[in-house]
């Protein structure tokens, strides 16, 4: 027998248009507290001046917190509560000792993840599922990955015994707030010094949330000290004369300041800096994967991320449909909500940011390089800027040269390897490179002419505890992860 | 006049730059003598900013070939700079004992350990990559990998002291990796210097690899270290008290700066004191290149 | 389009030459770890609330709901047709699916059962699943089917022709079969599962759509892997950039292993941010599927009364 009943109409197909709804992530077990002290010698206390700062979610421009700003006495402070910690304490410590408190680190970096994702995500602006599936599970596996050579430093540099500096002085930057800190923090530690961190004044909460995180794993008072600030305090505690290293992840500008500071001191420096990498594609690259790369190249993080493939090499065969393919999935990006699952591209970091980016963009359009942004709508209040590529750039532009940090990307075509190679390598920077081709061996040409620490072959953007990273020429000096991350931390004398 | 006794045929020492023996464009010469205010030696150039910049410029032209050059290659003209020194051996062994006043056996001896140390780093030049290298076990489907690179051009100030096996053990370990140099020879004792740049020139070293400078260091050493195109500076053999300046001065191109040592002349001659790879080190690059694994 | 399969078979030689000179459709490089990634990347999307419940709907709409088992007989296929017209006789909203998909045998039964329902018959031809039958069988099987009412065709293609290099039979197989399959539609098995490479996936979509194909599709279901995201995408991407060179519309259909109401929506999400929403229709987009129908009204169930449900509440066909 048939079923004869008539069937639903077909209007209740209307919505077939999949426009996601809002998506956001929980924030109510995230506690922001009203006011945040400094950490030295394992007590939060104010700042000798009482000053402080407001950190405001930049995408909705709301005061998040009060924030410590750390002055010269209260340096001097943490930069004595460092040395009395290593000379009583954590230079006697064993390195088996050493690598279980970063293991404990590390798992309660795990236990805690969402909280910290969603407080990064609202003090920085990038994305949740960036936050969520990029940033906390790197910091975590960095703890994990150095505890274990805690006590192993021994095998790592045949013909050394190595020992540890002393207080570590560690400025980072505002892209990555809690990754950085894990960077920084779980090779110097692991390497038993003590360290002084000085988190960027724009995110300060999850490195402060990591200070407490440190409490709840029970490491010694006085290992880490947290100074939150801003320019002024970074610079006045790279200058103490009782650090032994230092370490700087941020502006190259800021660097070389860094750099002249410390001039004839003879105090350890290592640098990563700015950059302004090349994502060269060649014409028998896997192409929609390369589109992939091109737009994790720049629209990742909101393109704050010093290794972003900021210039696009593609090859003039291949260039206009590539570049048509390219729109096309950047007219797919989601822009707005932080905090929603769904969001592709998040806030930009500050006004100050903004307003460099705008510049820049300014820029480019004068100097006659031709805009396309990604057709989305942007929320009222926050800071915000539309996925950007520009063709039609010519080396000289400053959109090809100058490090923009934003989701802004330069197209410039070529037309062999060699030309290709020649452009890359155009620029005082250093620091990455991608190259897109289906070729084996023009892979290996490449990656061995390109004068960047890292290489990414038909991909980008990836990181790894293991994988060393840093720069060439003035993109800095020294190498975070893997066995080459723990050198900067060791005297090796 | 059948007894007349045959006079001399001095050498005219110069600057070595791009493969050539130059004079210094400034056409100034200082004196030179035998160990501390001694008898006159004879009059090395006293090389000018100008000279630096060529220097330099020889140094970056040289970088692409002998970076590009396999690493058995390198550690095979290393070697052959040592096979070429040891056939000169007592003409050094003169020259070091008139530059820095001392006996012709210890000279011999220093001489002798020069060579060796060429030998050393020789046979380090196909290794830096296995010690210094690493395949990384990332957490993801990449195939991933560091190398060591040469960081570029590197300005060597030779240490003051030890006229030949100092310079020889600063210079060696930045070219063994791979890196073209110029060098400040040391100020009072620049003569063992050029006539080593005499051996270079013979050794298949492409020309420019190294390049060398006598003159005053204070006034080379400002130019040296502002200059753009020089990525790092071995200041071994720098005075503590241009340190500061010359790192000021660095920093404008974010160069990788080794700080003075001032290690006693004799110290050279230990091994343990003397020689090190993580002086190669200090002027590689690590590279890291990841690739996804799949079908 | 109104091309018609001859003309497309005319012109198929000109077709091939010309497409080898384009520079997208004529490169098969893919990367396999970038196009797992950005397939894993869009299963994360979160769709919530009106979106799930839209998505969960389209799903059933698009559905080809399916038997092919040796044991099918005329009340197996009766009862699939009957929930195929009304999944969920609870839910006015739930709309029928697009077709079922049955053997040739079957077809006859089925088109009585759906008729009037505008619930269209698939039917799996070309001695489906191996293929490995002459072409002359392959062909008087489609015919058969056509024959007895299928208003669509689902062929695999020669996979033993296709992975010995033996590209334009594969080709002029996939013309015959068009043309065998006269106003029928003609979707085309890759089954991918057996071509070994992305890059070999991705030549077949192209290939198969040179061809004719109104539809090109992942899977036998006898095999696997079958409908995964990273196939799915492979196959949209060639879809899209054989649009933009063309301007034809070709559909999808991923069939084999699809069977919770989550990865469904997971490829939903890969159609909309690949091809758009132009291709969330039952015209451009099927589901090839027998137990994912249940989820899906299990999971509408839940978003309508806030309950997670029970099998025990949904009829098993």
């Amino acid at each position: 027998m048939t079923d004869q009943t008539p069937v639903p109409a077909a209007s209740t197909l209307e919505t077939l248009d999949l426009g996601y709804a809002p998506a956001p992530e929980a924030t109510d077990h995230v506690r922001i507290r009203d006011h945040y002290g400094l950490l030295i010698g394992g007590k939060w206390v104010d700042p000798a001046s009482g000053k402080g700062f407001k950190t405001v979610n930049p995408a909705t421009e709301v005061v998040l917190a009060e924030v410590a700003e750390a002055g010269e006495e209260d340096v001097d402070l943490a930069v004595k509560a460092a040395r009395a910690a290593y000379d009583k304490l954590w230079s006697k410590t064993s390195g088996t000792q050493r690598a279980k408190y970063l293991f404990r680190v590390a798992r309660v970096l795990q236990e805690r993840a969402r909280e910290f994702a969603v407080l990064e995500t609202i003090d920085g602006g990038k994305p949740i599922k960036e936050s969520r599936d990029v940033d906390l599970p790197l910091a975590a596996a960095h703890f994990f990955y150095y505890a274990g050579w805690a006590d192993k430093l021994d095998y790592a540099f045949p013909g050394r015994s190595p020992r540890p500096l002393g207080v570590a002085a560690q400025v980072i930057p505002w892209n990555f707030p809690l990754l950085m800190a894990a960077w920084k923090l779980a090779p110097a530690l692991a390497a038993g010094n003590t360290v002084v961190l000085k988190p960027a004044e724009t995110t300060p909460l999850t490195a402060l949330l990591l200070g407490q995180v440190l409490e709840q794993a029970e490491l010694p008072p006085g290992v880490v000290n947290i100074l939150t600030g801003a320019g002024a305090t970074g610079a006045a505690l790279v200058a103490h004369p009782d650090v032994d290293k230092v370490a700087f992840t941020g502006s190259t500008e800021v660097g070389k300041a860094i750099q002249r500071t410390l001039a004839g001191s003879g105090t350890r420096l290592t640098l990563e800096l700015g950059g302004k990498a090349a994502n060269i594609v060649f014409d028998d690259a896997p192409i929609d994967q390369a589109i992939e790369g091109i737009v994790n190249g720049i629209y990742f993080n909101q393109g704050h991320v010093c290794c972003a493939g900021s210039r696009l090499l593609v090859q003039e065969s291949i260039a206009e449909p590539l570049i048509a393919k390219l729109k096309r999935r950047m007219a797919t990006l989601r822009v707005g909500d932080p905090l929603d699952k769904n969001t592709d591209v998040g806030a930009i970091n500050s006004r100050q940011q903004l307003d460099r980016i705008e510049e820049l963009v300014a820029s480019g359009e004068a100097e006659g390089a031709e805009l396309y942004q990604s057709p989305c709508d942007l929320p009222a209040r926050g800071f915000w800027f539309r996925p950007t590529v520009f063709t039609g750039v010519a080396q000289s532009h400053r959109i090809a040269q100058e490090e923009i940090f934003g989701p802004v990307l330069s197209v410039l075509t070529f037309r062999t390897p060699a030309e290709a190679v020649e452009k890359a390598n155009n620029t005082p920077y250093g620091l990455s490179a991608g190259v897109w081709t289906d070729k084996g061996s023009r892979i290996l040409d490449l990656a061995s002419r390109l004068r960047a620490g890292v290489v990414w072959a038909n991909t980008f953007n990836r990181f790894d505890p293991t994988s060393p990273f840093g720069g060439y020429k003035e993109s800095g000096f020294g190498r975070e992860g893997g066995l080459h991350g723990l050198a900067p931390y060791l005297d090796l004398s | 006049m059948a007894d007349e006794e045959r006079l001399e045929v001095r050498k005219t020492y110069k600057l070595f730059i791009g493969g050539k023996f130059p004079r210094t464009e400034s056409g100034r010469s200082y004196l030179v003598t035998e160990g501390k205010g001694g008898k006159p030696l004879a009059n090395a150039c006293r090389a000018s900013r100008k000279d630096v910049r060529d220097a330099v410029v020889a140094a970056r032209a040289a970088f692409p070939t002998w970076a590009g050059m396999t690493a058995y290659n390198r550690g095979q003209i290393l070697y052959r700079i040592a096979e070429m020194l040891e056939g000169r051996r007592e003409q050094f062994a003169d020259e070091v004992s008139r530059s820095e006043g001392r006996s012709r056996k210890a000279a011999g001896a220093e001489v002798g350990k020069a060579i060796d140390r060429w030998v050393w780093y020789a046979g380090w030049a196909d290794k830096l990559a296995q010690v210094f290298g690493s395949s990384n076990p990332v957490a993801g489907p990449y195939f991933n990998f560091s190398v060591p690179e040469p960081t570029g051009v590197v300005g060597v100030v030779a240490p003051p002291d030890s006229s030949l096996l100092g310079l020889v053990s600063r210079l060696a370990p930045v070219i063994a990796g791979g890196n073209t140099a110029v060098v400040l020879a040391a100020e009072q004792r620049p003569l063992p210097a050029i006539t080593l740049a005499e051996v270079l020139a013979t050794s298949d070293l492409p020309s420019g690899v190294v390049n060398l400078l006598t003159g005053f260091t204070a006034e080379l050493i400002g130019p040296l270290a502002a200059h753009m195109d020089v990525n790092a500076l071995d200041l071994a053999g720098l005075d503590l008290a241009l340190f500061r300046d010359a790192e000021l001065a660095a920093a404008e191109s974010v160069k990788r700066v080794v700080a003075p040592v001032n290690l006693p002349a004799k110290a050279w001659l230990d091994d343990a004191s003397g020689q090190d790879p993580y002086w190669i080190a200090a002027f590689l690059e690590t590279k890291t290149v990841w690739h996804p694994i799949g079908g | 389009m109104a091309t018609t399969p001859v003309r497309l078979a005319e012109a198929g030689d000109g077709f091939l030459r010309q497409i080898e000179l384009g520079p997208i459709l004529s490169r098969f490089a893919v990367d396999q770890v970038g196009v797992t990634e950005r397939a894993a990347a869009l299963a994360k999307r979160s769709i919530k609330k009106t979106s799930k419940v839209a998505a969960l709907r389209l799903a059933v709409a698009v559905m080809d709901l399916t038997t092919l088992e040796g044991a099918d007989t005329p009340g197996k296929v009766e009862a699939l047709c009957a929930k195929a017209r009304r999944p969920d006789p609870a839910d006015p909203m739930v709309p029928p699916v697009a077709a079922a998909c049955v053997y040739p045998t079957m077809v006859a039964t089925a088109k009585t059962a759906l008729a009037g329902s505008g619930v269209r018959v698939a039917s799996v031809a070309t001695a489906f699943p191996s293929g490995q039958s002459s072409l002359r069988v392959r062909l008087a099987d489609v015919e058969d089917a056509v024959a007895a009412g299928a208003d669509e065709i689902d062929m695999v293609i020669n996979r033993g022709a296709f992975l010995s290099g033996r590209h334009r039979e594969v080709f002029d197989e996939i013309v015959a079969v068009k043309g065998a399959c006269g106003a029928a539609h003609l979707k085309v098995i890759l089954e991918t599962g057996e071509l070994g490479t992305y890059d070999n996936v991705r030549r077949a979509s192209v290939l198969a759509m040179a061809a004719g194909a109104d539809f090109i599709k992942t899977s036998t279901g006898k095999v696997q892997p079958a409908a995964t995201l990273p196939v799915a995408l492979v196959m949209l991407e060639a879809i899209r950039d054989f649009h933009e060179r063309t301007g034809r519309m070709v559909g999808f259909k991923p069939a084999g292993g699809v069977r919770s109401a989550k990865q469904a929506i997971q490829h939903l999400i890969l159609v909309n941010e690949t091809l758009g929403p132009d291709w969330l229709t039952p015209e451009r987009y099927r589901i090839g599927a027998s137990s994912l129908l249940n989820d899906c009204l299990m999971q509408l169930a839940k978003e309508r009364t806030g309950r997670y449900q029970s099998a025990d509440y949904f009829s098993k066909d």
